[in-house]
């Protein structure tokens, strides 16, 4: 047999998604699906419908990612004057102000992670729909990095959180958030979400097809 | 059969052979960790565990950050923040922080003290696959390290605007985010899972 073909589904043996246990694949079993014996999780040999729920998953992401960054994220109120602030004013306000390495932190978790990531998921939708063993180790640590990085887009949300619940003073200055942080967390929230649905073993399945 | 495993990231089988203490088994296709082998990992995750809920009470019964300006002092906690969202109509923000800095991480410590301590005494906990499998799935929801940062990049946004006062609570709370990443790190969830007994 060749070794690149030994996988647990060329054995119809499956592995559990969430104890590791390796089970056999047995049939029968009417209506009722298969789970692990030893945790119970349900059982499949891929992530059910991984590619068109991560497609979905993705595209709103890119949706919200819109209203996200046009919208404001804060309003601050000082002295009778009405202040609006983007991601991206924030970014600047900073870089003028001189803190430089907050605007670059800010920037990094609010603008570039979550595009990169949603760039990363669409490259590898596409590169497994079109059954390539283009660089396959690669493309396993690209969706690797895309689990590890997007929570720190969480950052800007907490900061907000943090700006309301300090600066309530009244006439002198007030800080309320804008619609902007809503579709900010759930570009975080679902750009997450999609990195779980995608199965990486779909990038490895090509290459057994082919040796077969 | 429970010789073997196979990739989760790449499906490919392999068989699983003793490793030493700290090393770690790597797929040899596609490089993800199969599995590792802790240095006394349920006693430190355990102590990592109590040592976490103890600085997470603390964390959360103090004022984290306060603000001076003129005589004015703002003080704040983890919650406030959370019930002003909640108060100007971001429910879903405030839900968001509240799951993602609070519920999360508590339910995550609560349910590892359940998990370890009955098997540190040698008993089987009530329900423990189901436990430990709830443990296991909340696990990228913990973002403490993540609010972390967001306290520093507040702390300079303000700083230009009032003095700054750190509380009890944000000393509990750096502490908490290094004890957190050391009880994810020393856990080995295939010790636990070799406690459920279970038949084939």
């Amino acid at each position: 047999m060749n070794q690149s073909a030994l996988t647990a589904r060329n054995v119809s043996l499956v592995s559990c998604p969430c104890c590791h246990l390796l089970c056999e694949m047995r049939s029968g079993h009417q209506g009722r699906p298969l789970t692990c014996p030893r945790c119970g999780a349900a059982l499949h040999q891929r992530k059910i419908n991984s590619l068109a729920r991560t497609w979905a998953l993705v595209l709103a992401a890119f949706v919200c990612y819109i209203p996200a960054n046009v919208l404001p994220i804060t309003h601050v109120t000082s002295l009778g004057h009405v202040q609006s602030d983007t991601i991206m004013s924030g970014v600047i306000y900073f870089m003028v102000s001189g803190s430089w390495p907050i605007a670059l932190v800010i920037f990094v978790a609010s603008v570039f992670v979550p595009l990169v990531k949603l760039i990363i998921l669409t490259f590898l939708l596409i590169s497994v729909q079109r059954k390539t063993n283009w660089r396959q180790k690669d493309r396993t640590r690209l969706y690797r990095i895309t689990e590890v990085i997007g929570r720190w887009s969480m950052v800007d949300i907490y900061v907000v959180t943090i700006l309301v619940a300090l600066v309530k003073m009244g006439a002198l200055a007030t800080i309320e958030a804008g619609p902007g942080a809503v579709f900010f967390g759930a570009v975080v929230v679902i750009t997450m979400f999609a990195a779980m649905t995608f199965d990486p073993r779909l990038i490895w399945d090509t290459k057994e097809q082919h040796n077969e | 059969m429970d010789s073997l495993i196979a990739c989760h990231e790449c499906d490919l089988i392999h068989r699983i052979q003793p490793l030493a203490e700290g090393a770690v088994a790597r797929c040899s296709r596609c490089g993800a960790v199969l599995y590792c082998h802790k240095r006394n990992s349920l006693d430190r995750t355990l102590a990592m565990t109590i040592a976490g809920l103890i600085l997470f009470v603390l964390a959360n019964s103090f004022p984290f950050l306060s603000m001076k300006i003129q005589a004015q002092v703002q003080e704040s906690t983890l919650l406030t923040g959370i019930k002003e969202l909640y108060a100007q109509g971001m429910w879903q923000v405030a839900l968001l922080v509240l799951l993602t800095t609070i519920l999360v991480p508590l339910i995550q410590l609560l349910s590892l003290l359940y998990v370890l301590l009955p098997i540190k005494l040698n008993r089987k906990p009530w329900k423990l696959a189901l436990v430990f499998r709830f443990v296991q799935r909340l696990q990228p929801w913990s973002m403490m390290e993540v609010f972390m940062l967001g306290i520093l990049v507040s702390i300079v946004k303000l700083a230009g605007m009032a003095s700054m006062v750190p509380g009890i609570s944000l000393f509990a709370f750096l502490v908490l985010i290094f004890i957190l990443a050391a009880s994810a790190a020393s856990l080995d969830p295939h010790l636990i899972w070799e406690q459920v007994e279970f038949k084939r």
